[in-house]
């Protein structure tokens, strides 16, 4: 079922980088993941929110960096023929608009909420009681 | 549009040659792979815009501060056990690179070791999915109820939990099927399949399928654990 019927011919594959180029891009990506987890922990405690946002920002800067180096290398996309990288590559470039506009979308349903539903205002003002011990077991499903 | 290397490029789409250079199957992989980003994005991005819509929501360094055999009443301890986690898949998907390179050079010994080296780390990774599951679970947690309060102490929606469980469970589900899609894998590198065959292209489909769900690990970890 997956092999080429005989007719069709494949060129020699490029293999890439070889053994060097994987360890390279491992120490890559634990480098990145590093630094996110000690930006992640340097907002704890943290009280500025536009700091939080901006380091918010620079994570997910660093989280596309991965994507980029596991798709382009640990997926081998980067040594595809150029078509195919774009048959991947461009659909997902929707990306960009659906959460563009699916989070300014729920940001604009959360101001007109405030501002026309003081019910739903007021109830998520309500401080939460105090948490008791977790029981034991928790009550039946 | 070909890529040149040398000064006589490959003419791709004249027939007789495969215009991708790869296989059906891996390319069918490829866009399979794309359907399941575009299911997991559509999930994401609908918890983002949850959150943005939300007025309050816990903060996940409360939240996510265990970790198995912690000592009762030490300090929380937050983003280390994701962190094992998230470590030890990226090291899985590793091995799974180191695999598939093995099969490039009919290398039958080294795909073995380092199909079960990734193998390990896959239900590795799911044990610890599954105890975090357990520990939130025992704190009262689960689809429908949040017992934990919003960073500003108020009284937080269920949709914080329903959202973490239902993501997390679809990651683990693909990581599960993809320890068994790599065991089945295994099992056809030892009965030497591939060798008859003449080429271990079947793993790595295999190995991009493993690749995704790290990566989908990546944007979970992210969007849950750290903003």
């Amino acid at each position: 079922m997956e092999q080429a019927p005989a007719h069709i011919v494949h060129e020699p594959h490029p293999e890439g980088g070889g053994v060097r180029e994987i360890w390279k891009v491992t120490i890559i990506l634990t480098v990145l993941t590093l630094i996110e987890l000690a930006l992640g922990f340097s907002m704890i405690g943290m009280t500025n929110v536009t700091t939080k946002h901006f380091i918010k920002g620079v994570i997910l800067i660093l989280m596309m960096a991965k994507a980029f180096y596991i798709v382009g290398y640990f997926m081998h996309l980067k040594h595809e023929v150029r078509n195919l990288i774009m048959t991947i590559v461009v659909p997902l470039i929707l990306f960009v608009w659906f959460i563009i506009a699916f989070l300014s979308d729920g940001n604009s349903y959360n101001n007109l909420r405030n501002r026309y539903n003081p019910e739903y205002k007021e109830r998520t003002s309500q401080q939460a009681p105090p948490r008791e011990e977790p029981k034991p077991s928790p009550e039946k499903q | 549009m070909a890529t040149t290397t040398a000064a006589t490029a490959p003419k791709y789409w004249n027939g007789g040659k495969s215009p991708f250079n790869v296989e059906y199957g891996k390319l069918m992989m490829w866009y399979f792979l794309m359907s399941d980003a575009f299911t997991f994005g559509s999930f994401l991005i609908a918890y983002g815009t949850t959150r943005f819509a939300t007025n309050g929501w816990p903060n996940p360094n409360e939240v996510f501060s265990s970790y198995p055999f912690k000592p009762e009443g030490s300090a929380p301890a937050p983003l280390i056990f994701v962190s094992i986690m998230t470590f030890i898949l990226i090291i899985s998907s590793v091995t799974m690179v180191l695999a598939v390179h093995a099969g490039h050079k009919m290398d039958k010994k080294n795909v073995v070791k380092y199909l079960i080296l990734t193998i390990l780390g896959g239900l590795a990774f799911l044990s610890c999915q599954a105890w975090e599951w357990n520990h939130l679970f025992h704190e009262g947690a689960w689809w429908g109820r949040n017992p934990f309060p919003n960073a500003d102490g108020t009284i937080s929606t269920t949709n914080f939990t329903n959202f973490f469980f239902t993501i997390t469970g679809f990651h683990g589900f693909h990581v599960f099927s993809g320890v068994i899609i790599n065991i089945i894998m295994l099992i056809m590198t030892l009965g030497n399949s591939f060798e008859r065959k003449g080429h271990y292209l079947m793993i790595e489909k295999a190995g991009l399928y493993w690749h995704f769900v790290d990566l989908v690990w990546v944007f979970v970890f992210t969007c849950f654990y750290l903003i």
